[in-house]
């Protein structure tokens, strides 16, 4: 059987076929705020642990893994708008993104994802170590297919569990440094893990219409507003603690203590502001604040954590133990 | 059989676009390529002059 080519008239390319994005739609696709908390945690992870281990990796290595770290968080980001671009449509705050906005098309976005993944997972094993490869691995599947694909559009827990995904930067950071997971990169895990619930649950609350209306089964959508806040106060009584851990365990100093301790009482303020203001603009306001300050309570207890290492403060004095 | 390739024309735009994006990736791949280089000397050091001839 032969082939025939046949070749048509020449035809121009409609903006939505080709695609009307440029450099920064496609940064855009990799969610850069939530790629600077990455950043952020997982540089305080590899500073922590480099401070404790010292000499184990060049300074350049941990420029490697960051770098790694964050192309992998951001890829995932772009799995996660391609597969949620339908219900991005719907919501207020999400219409503008790139794919919904009509910039880039759904299959380019799953390819620049896809690529991107690869290639962080690849060459933070090949430059690093496959420990830290593996976990970002798992961090890039975990949030664009069991957070992204299953639990989001299926239990008022998906931010829950999928809060795993957003916790595991510290853990890699470490994890690049040491070749290992130990519990000081586990309680780093832990308080991004238990603060998720708390800190995302506020943001529904005051957005609760818009989840519904795209049908995602938000705990305040599901459940209820005032289950909600139980939940929220229930967490906080977790955080709180949670982040004095580290002095506890002896890898962080006197001034985290402190700090650690004055932040987490705060946090339980404002959660309990939300469980206690229901009605109207006091309620509003007060998630809100919950909202904000649950961002500054994160920075500033990995802010101080690393700040301490640096300075070589990491240590209590002994009356502490 | 008959395949029917079909010839799409680029409006101006769409071509500053598409070399816009090209010289993107261009970038991404030179600064992998220093990165590699960088990260060979940072692990070997002198060592990597250290070979039998």
């Amino acid at each position: 059987m032969s082939i025939v080519e046949q070749t048509s008239p020449v035809r121009a390319l409609s903006d939505a076929e080709f695609g009307t994005a440029d450099v920064r739609d496609y940064i855009a696709l990799l969610k850069p705020r939530v790629m600077s908390l990455v950043v952020f945690t997982a540089f305080v992870g590899l500073v922590v642990a480099m401070t404790m281990q010292p000499g184990t990796i060049h300074p350049f290595e941990g420029f490697i893994a960051i770098l790694c770290i964050a192309i992998g968080g951001g890829a995932s980001g772009a799995l996660n708008m391609w597969y949620d671009a339908d219900i991005d449509r719907i919501m207020k705050r999400t219409a503008t993104r790139p794919i919904p906005a009509g910039k880039i098309a759904p299959d380019q976005a799953l390819a620049f994802g896809l690529i991107l993944s690869a290639a962080s997972i690849l060459v933070l094993g090949v430059l690093v170590n496959w420990l830290a490869a593996g976990l970002l691995a798992f961090t890039i599947f975990f949030y664009a297919v069991i957070y992204t694909m299953w639990l989001k559009r299926s239990t008022p827990q998906n931010i829950v569990i999928g809060g795993a995904a957003g916790a595991f930067p510290p853990m890699i950071g470490w994890a690049a440094v040491t070749g290992s997971v130990t519990i000081e990169s586990i309680i780093l895990f832990l308080i991004i893990f238990m603060w998720t619930p708390p800190h995302f649950w506020a943001l529904a609350l005051l957005k609760n219409e818009d989840y519904k209306n795209a049908g995602v089964p938000m705990l305040p959508v599901v459940a209820g507003e005032a289950v909600t806040r139980s939940q929220i106060l229930l967490y906080s009584l977790i955080v709180a603690p949670l982040g004095v851990a580290p002095s506890l365990l002896g890898f962080a100093g006197l001034g985290y203590a402190i700090a650690s301790s004055i932040l987490g009482v705060v946090f339980l303020l404002a959660a309990f502001r939300v469980y206690a203001l229901r009605e109207g603009d006091p309620a509003r306001k007060a998630a809100g604040q919950m909202f904000a300050f649950s961002i500054f309570y994160l920075f500033a207890l990995y802010a101080i954590l690393m700040a301490e290492h640096l300075l070589g403060l990491e240590m209590l004095p002994s009356i502490f133990g | 059989m008959t395949q029917v390739s079909e010839m799409v024309q680029l409006s101006e735009e769409q071509k500053k676009r598409q070399r816009k994006r090209s010289i993107a990736i261009a970038l991404a791949l030179g600064i992998l390529v220093a990165i590699f280089y960088a990260i060979t000397l940072v692990k070997m050091g002198p060592g990597i002059l250290n070979r039998p001839l």
